[in-house]
């Protein structure tokens, strides 16, 4: 599979060398990163053209790196000072480099029976936007909506961007890593009032097990290396 | 004269044709559907952001939850995706008892699907029959993991323990006589394997019982023939997969085009429609359902053939991954640490990310995985099939009357816990 892999890349390659950069991956898989304003080109092509074919969309989702890399508990360097015993709330460790919100299209190429993913990543990190690419994949329609909805990512050219699995009147966007887990408004029914209320969450949110970021040396980092997979 | 002007009906979300919390606000023109908007959601619980905050192992729980008739299939594109981020590779047994249960998962699905569906359009019994037959398989499940649906059976690395060598049984109490239960409990005297084996040899004399109730039933065609209709080109359009996209033609089964486990060392069939409607999709399930059967044999074979033992294990021999046995780790105290720390910590995975996805039986369950090292992914996406499905609800109903839209709520078998995830 691999080798046919590599024969999709080149492929790729050809036909939007300038557009597109492979990012490292399993041996497996294809990763490409596009810039958001040649991202509905780019669509076209791999949709369109005769070498890549890409015709189904099979998912869109999007991605919040804020806290990309961060870790809640040190590892090798709390040998000298000792471990921590409890989740450190603020966090260290590197964070991500580049814009802190990416959409990621799943494409699946049936005629040549091949995947890719391909990146788009946000320029605004205040007001991410992403050009809809509905125009290229009908079922872009509602992964985009619900990308919109959990991440808060408009797409301009998308013709019915409303909030999907959230519920209706919901504030804020929940997949975003600056949103607490247990959420803002929690939700029950009132016997006096006789109606729903909402009201602010009065859980308190713990970490029951810390994040933590350990290199394991079996398991080395470097994917392209790795055979099998 | 009376003034004539559309009207909004309010279809669910609590209506037992809706498949689950389905709210489709339909506009008609008397009885004929010119918009639908399907409004999801009411089931959305977060799973993606949850395993998020939890370490790998602990969310594959929560895959049994989003398609919750077909259980197993979700875990198995979970530990899929973990498993190619560690480059693991699964023990041969353990690939063959994943196929085993993957195809179960698929009957049981298909037989949730038939009955609900058959339900929807007017036809009561094939439900009664098609529950019978569930009922065995939902033994298979506990009497592999415990549980009769979220059964957490699959691991990275394997499955989490062989194949039992006894069934659960029937026992004679005030509501089934000793007689009955003896009855019941005779396919359940020998190990787990002749049970199935036993089921695979009843089962297709099943499915020609489903079919002599359907196939040729002049209501059922009525009701499904050249409805929903969705054209190749459509369908690759709208992101189908599975049976959707293969009643319209096009043959593309991910058991077969991208093979996962041991399918490419087993055969069986590909079943593929012509003319794209609910008839065609109906027909492709229904084989679907023998091919199944099918593999399920050949795995029984296999299995016999080749028992379960030290060097031929069902999970990889690595106590990151897995726990110890009880008996080392009362002995030895690093199996006591490993223990622990798995089921505190967890274990880390490489950064990188994969998209992994199964042939679910409603069509490809993909999971894209990010890690950034850490014991807990960075971002989960479930790719659920019914999602991209009822997308097209919309098109797919529009121009047809109100009944068909059960008819085509059925054909796509929507199941609200992987919509809404």
């Amino acid at each position: 599979m691999s080798v046919h892999t590599e024969q999709m890349a080149s492929r790729v390659e050809a036909r939007l060398g300038g557009k597109v950069a492979r990012r490292a991956s399993l041996p497996a898989d294809l990763l490409y990163d596009v810039a958001a304003g040649d991202l509905i080109e780019v669509a076209r092509t791999l949709r369109d053209d005769a070498d890549l074919r890409f015709e189904v969309l099979m998912d869109v989702s999007g991605i919040d790196y804020l806290d990309y890399g961060r870790s809640e508990w040190r590892t090798e360097a709390a040998s000298s000072s000792g471990f921590g015993r409890a989740a450190n709330r603020g966090g260290h460790g590197g964070a991500h480099e580049g814009p802190r919100f990416a959409v990621v299209y799943q494409l699946l190429s049936i005629t040549h029976n091949e995947r890719l993913t391909l990146r788009a990543g946000c320029i605004d990190n205040d007001e991410p936007m992403m050009d809809s690419v509905i125009g290229v994949w009908a079922s872009a329609n509602w992964f985009e909506r619900e990308v919109f909805d959990l991440f808060g990512i408009l797409f301009p050219g998308h013709p019915d961007l409303r909030r999907i699995l959230t519920d209706y009147g919901f504030l804020g966007h929940p997949f975003r890593k600056d949103f607490p887990l247990v959420g803002n408004i929690e939700v029950r029914y009132d016997e006096q009032k006789q109606r729903v209320v909402y009201e602010p969450v009065e859980i308190v949110p713990r970490t029951l097990v810390p994040r933590v970021i350990r290199d394991d040396n079996r398991w080395s980092p470097d994917l392209k290396e790795r055979s099998g997979g | 004269m009376a003034e004539i002007r559309n009207f909004t009906l309010n279809f669910g979300p609590q209506h037992p044709a809706a498949h689950g919390v389905l709210r489709l606000v339909l506009e008609m023109d008397g009885e004929t559907i010119l918009k639908a908007d399907p409004h999801v959601g009411l089931l959305h619980r977060g799973t993606e952001k949850l395993a998020e905050a939890k370490p790998f192992n602990q969310s594959i729980g929560y895959m049994d939850r989003l398609d919750y008739v077909s259980m197993m299939c979700n875990e198995h594109a979970y530990v899929m995706a973990i498993e190619r981020m560690l480059g693991v590779t699964v023990p041969v047994r353990a690939q063959y008892i994943r196929v085993m249960f993957d195809e179960i998962t698929r009957i049981l699905n298909h037989l949730m699907w038939l009955g609900a569906h058959g339900l929807d359009i007017g036809a009561m019994s094939v439900f009664l029959y098609c529950f019978r037959e569930r009922e065995d398989l939902m033994d298979c499940y506990e009497a592999v993991s415990g549980a009769r649906m979220h059964a957490t059976y699959y691991r990275p690395g394997g499955v989490y323990r062989d194949l039992p060598d006894s069934m659960p049984r029937y026992q004679a109490s005030r509501w089934r006589s000793k007689k009955e239960a003896d009855r019941l409990n005779e396919a359940r005297s020998g190990s787990m394997l002749d049970f199935i084996e036993d089921f695979t040899r009843r089962f297709p004399a099943c499915v020609d019982e489903y079919e002599t109730l359907l196939t040729d039933n002049r209501i059922w065609k009525q009701r499904t023939v050249n409805i929903g209709v969705v054209s190749p080109e459509r369908a690759m359009q709208l992101g189908f997969s599975g049976p959707m996209i293969r009643g319209s033609g096009i043959a593309w089964d991910l058991r077969k085009k991208q093979p996962y486990e041991v399918y490419a060392d087993l055969d069986f069939d590909i079943p593929v429609g012509v003319n794209g409607d609910c008839y065609d999709r109906y027909l492709v399930r229904i084989e679907e359902m023998r091919q199944s059967n099918r593999i399920i044999q050949q795995c029984i074979a296999w299995l016999r053939a080749n028992p379960g033992s030290d060097t031929n294990p069902v999970i990889v021999d690595d106590y990151k991954l897995r726990p110890p046995r009880r008996t080392e780790m009362k002995e030895d105290m690093e199996s006591l640490i490993h223990h622990f720390k798995l089921f505190t910590e967890g274990y880390s995975v490489p950064a990188g990310e994969t998209y992994a996805a199964v042939e679910a039986p409603k069509g490809e369950f993909g999971i894209w995985l990010v890690s950034d090292g850490a014991n807990k992914p960075y971002r989960l996406k479930c790719r659920a099939p019914g999602f991209a499905h009822l997308a097209s609800l919309p098109e797919m109903v529009e121009g047809h009357m109100l009944a068909d839209v059960v008819a085509v709520i059925g054909t796509q078998d929507i199941v609200f816990g992987e919509v809404d995830r």
